[in-house]
């Protein structure tokens, strides 16, 4: 059924239409009056389900378009056997995505990436702007120790000693003993105060060192910082106790989603860190929408002051080829960054290429005095060559770019798998609207005039 | 048929006057890197009126910042750069600003890199360029069933890269132009944009070689080039629309990636016709002198 152009064109003209319906604008108000009836409706694409399978169709866009946050934080493993950093990365990672999603930001990216002998993690946060915050959100070791003083004086109730680092050592008692922490206030004074509650390991664990040190001071650290040193009144067996300190509402608050969360079992710093406004990524959009009308208008013309009504066909199948595009990143979720934006742009340049090929051979095989039936579809042939060699160098290059494997030794930053990504999909699409697309227009609509 | 053959000088000379400046100033001042590569924080600030960038380095330095670079990015936007810096320095900085000019001001990008991350950025990119010409060399050699056209191709491609990076060089000297990702990005895509040309030229060489085997090489160049040099001025052309709107009219951001992608698109397609190919004829000339001889 390939064989007869009408059928192909018809395929095409169904595909095309699916296409309009899955490339239809996010939330766009349509409103106009028609022989008085007026239309007012928001437009969406649509969802589509499948097979138990749903998709909503929709643009995602990066954190420098949509605006938001971007941090790398690298684990520092030092203190890590090599064959635990692996399990020891994972682990932070979906310690830190329990924290991102406890905050409640939408559509959070945790991703991990290792490289020779650097562990990090990469957070996106859209929509997040303050990336102090969102440091102190994920990053916050809240590395929960408690210590006992190394001096038996010092640990009298008596002789109240500041407890430090120094004067202290752990008591064997650490975050990853807890099982759940809360936001409570104290009975007697109505100050916030943080209720802890303790796994049957470290309810065991907890008795013990109470016991132990009935009448002493028993120092609660939260990353290395002293926050309180109760005296120990009597052996906790329960498994429950409260951490108070110089609490706010606030802080008690957040120190108990960072217990709950858990405490991360490596300590991780920022070494990267990237913040965009909302407004400033908007601007960016319109910007580069305009830019790329602008230009994709002037090709057109000049695709038809070129090549005249078949300059009319490439710019006919170049719609298709933005349409097919298009709706490709939506359904394969392709995230558009501004340079995505710009190797999209750049793969329009490099889909009229295809055509311009073709064209060239077809005037060729006009001037060998080939009737232009024959001209046509030779020049399909003949081109055919140079366009998948081209192309394949560009294919390849842009795999090296996009870096599927995840290769610790080539670049993986977003920026550039943004701009490889839509680089790769425009040239696989450009070659099948360049040849396929174009032939079936041409044999449908295109007669030379004898 | 346009003898093209016969202009080797002249192919050479352009080339040369093109890439000689370009080299030099890599050799001298070399390239401005951006925080991606030296590390440091870039802050792009919205001032509700233009400050003058004298008062922005003077307020800066009243507290205790240090700045690279400051820079005028429309009116009332300043990118701003410097050593690594942590929030609150910069919340005071932002106040100051406020007050000395008397007007509000709003950071609307805030980007912080580490020094480590800009190493690994150059050895990963030097990494994806060896990769990627050397996997370009061998489908080409494959393809063409010649390791000569492979060499040739690459040749051309680092001309295309040089003259991409010492137009860099020479941007960075006069206009303060810096190289960061995106610039690797352009950097990359160059390469493949060389090769796409070439392999156009070099794909009509091969199929009239293959056609004719007792006809003259340079004469086989020579109608090549003919046939494809319009459609290498049409598809650079169409190209070139696309990324010139996208300079004028897109963002600050993307700006000199686009330029970068632009030198690399033009001297893409000079170089398939003027380099590329007059590598291949110089080296056919030379084996038939070393045959004959």
């Amino acid at each position: 059924m390939f064989k007869n152009p009408k059928r192909v064109f018809i395929l095409l003209f169904l595909l095309t239409i699916a296409l309009v319906i899955i490339d239809l604008p996010e939330n766009y108000r349509l409103k106009f009056t028609l022989f008085g009836r007026t239309v007012d409706r928001v437009i969406n694409p649509p969802t589509i389900r499948l097979f138990g399978w749903t998709k909503q169709i929709q643009t995602s866009l990066g954190l420098d378009l949509a605006g938001g946050s971007h941090v790398v934080l690298e684990a520092d493993m030092k203190d890590i056997k090599s064959s635990d950093r692996g399990s020891a990365l994972e682990s932070a990672k979906e310690v830190i995505e329990r924290r991102v999603n406890f905050f409640g930001v939408a559509e959070p990216v945790v991703q991990t990436s290792v490289s020779e002998n650097s562990y990090r993690i990469i957070v996106e946060l859209p929509g997040v702007s303050d990336v102090e915050r969102a440091i102190a959100l994920i990053g916050q070791t809240a590395l929960l120790d408690f210590r006992e003083f190394t001096t038996p004086e010092e640990a009298t109730a008596g002789a109240f000693t500041f407890p430090t680092l120094d004067n202290t050592k752990s008591a064997g008692i650490t975050g990853k003993d807890l099982s759940s922490a809360r936001l409570s206030f104290s009975q007697n004074t109505g100050e916030p105060e943080v209720a802890i509650e303790f796994t049957s390991d470290g309810t065991k664990k907890f008795g013990d060192v109470t016991g132990r040190l009935v009448g002493k001071a028993l120092a609660i650290f939260l990353d290395s910082v002293p926050l309180t040193a109760p005296v120990v009144q009597t052996a906790i067996t329960d498994g429950k106790a409260v951490i108070t300190g110089s609490f706010t509402r606030d802080t008690a608050k957040t120190l108990a989603l960072q217990l709950n969360a858990g405490a991360l079992p490596v300590p991780v710093r920022p070494v990267e860190e990237r913040t965009v406004e909302a407004t400033l990524g908007e601007e960016s959009v319109a910007k580069s929408i305009r830019a790329g009308a602008i230009g994709l208008g002037l090709v057109a013309l000049f695709m038809v002051l070129q090549y005249g009504r078949l300059g009319l066909i490439a710019d006919a199948a170049l719609v298709l080829y933005g349409l097919l595009t298009f709706a490709v990143f939506r359904l394969l979720n392709v995230t558009l960054t501004l340079p995505g934006i710009a190797g999209f742009l750049l793969s329009i340049g490099m889909a009229v290429d295809s055509n311009i090929l073709i064209f060239e051979r077809y005037k060729e095989e006009l001037r060998m005095g080939k009737p232009w039936g024959i001209a046509i579809e030779q020049a399909f042939g003949k081109a055919w060559d140079s366009i998948r060699d081209a192309n394949f160098t560009t294919i390849i290059t842009s795999l090296i770019l996009y870096n599927p494997g995840n290769w610790g030794f080539l670049p993986s930053s977003g920026m550039v798998r943004g701009f490889a990504a839509t680089l790769l999909i425009g040239v696989v699409m450009s070659l099948f609207t360049g040849i396929v697309v174009t032939r079936t227009y041409i044999r449908v609509f295109y007669k030379e005039r004898a | 048929m346009i003898r093209f053959s016969k202009y080797l000088w002249l192919y050479a000379l352009i080339s040369g006057f093109v890439l000689i400046p370009g080299i030099y100033s890599l050799i001298r001042f070399g390239l401005k890197p951006s925080i991606d590569f030296s590390g440091g924080t870039l802050l792009e600030y919205r001032m509700s009126q233009p400050v003058s960038q004298a008062v922005i380095t003077d307020v800066a330095a009243a507290s205790g910042i240090a700045l690279i670079s400051v820079q005028q990015s429309g009116s009332g936007s300043y990118l701003i750069r410097m050593k690594q810096e942590e929030k609150p320095k910069i919340e005071g900085l932002t106040v100051s600003l406020e007050r000395s000019a008397s007007v509000t001001a709003t950071i609307v990008r805030h980007e912080t890199v580490g020094p480590i991350l800009g190493r690994e950025l150059l050895t990963k990119a030097l990494y994806a360029a060896l990769f990627a010409v050397s996997a370009i060399l061998l489908y080409i050699a494959w393809a063409f069933k010649n390791v000569r056209f492979g060499v040739a191709a690459v040749i051309a491609l680092l001309h295309d890269l040089l003259v991409v990076l010492g137009s860099f060089s020479l941007f960075g000297r006069f206009l303060g132009v810096e190289v960061d990702t995106l610039f690797v990005t352009a950097f990359l895509t160059t390469m493949s944009f060389s090769v796409h040309d070439t392999i156009v030229v070099f794909d009509r060489i091969r199929e009239y070689t293959k056609r004719d085997r007792s006809r003259h090489f340079s004469d086989i160049c020579d109608t090549a080039l003919t046939e494809t040099m319009n459609r290498s001025l049409t598809n650079s052309f169409t190209i070139i629309f696309m990324l010139v709107a996208l300079v004028l009219m897109g963002g600050e951001t993307t700006k000199w990636f686009v330029v970068a992608l632009l030198i690399g698109t033009v001297s893409g397609t000079y170089s398939s016709p003027f380099v590329a190919t007059p590598i291949l004829l110089l080296w056919h000339r030379l084996e038939k002198r070393r045959t004959t001889a």
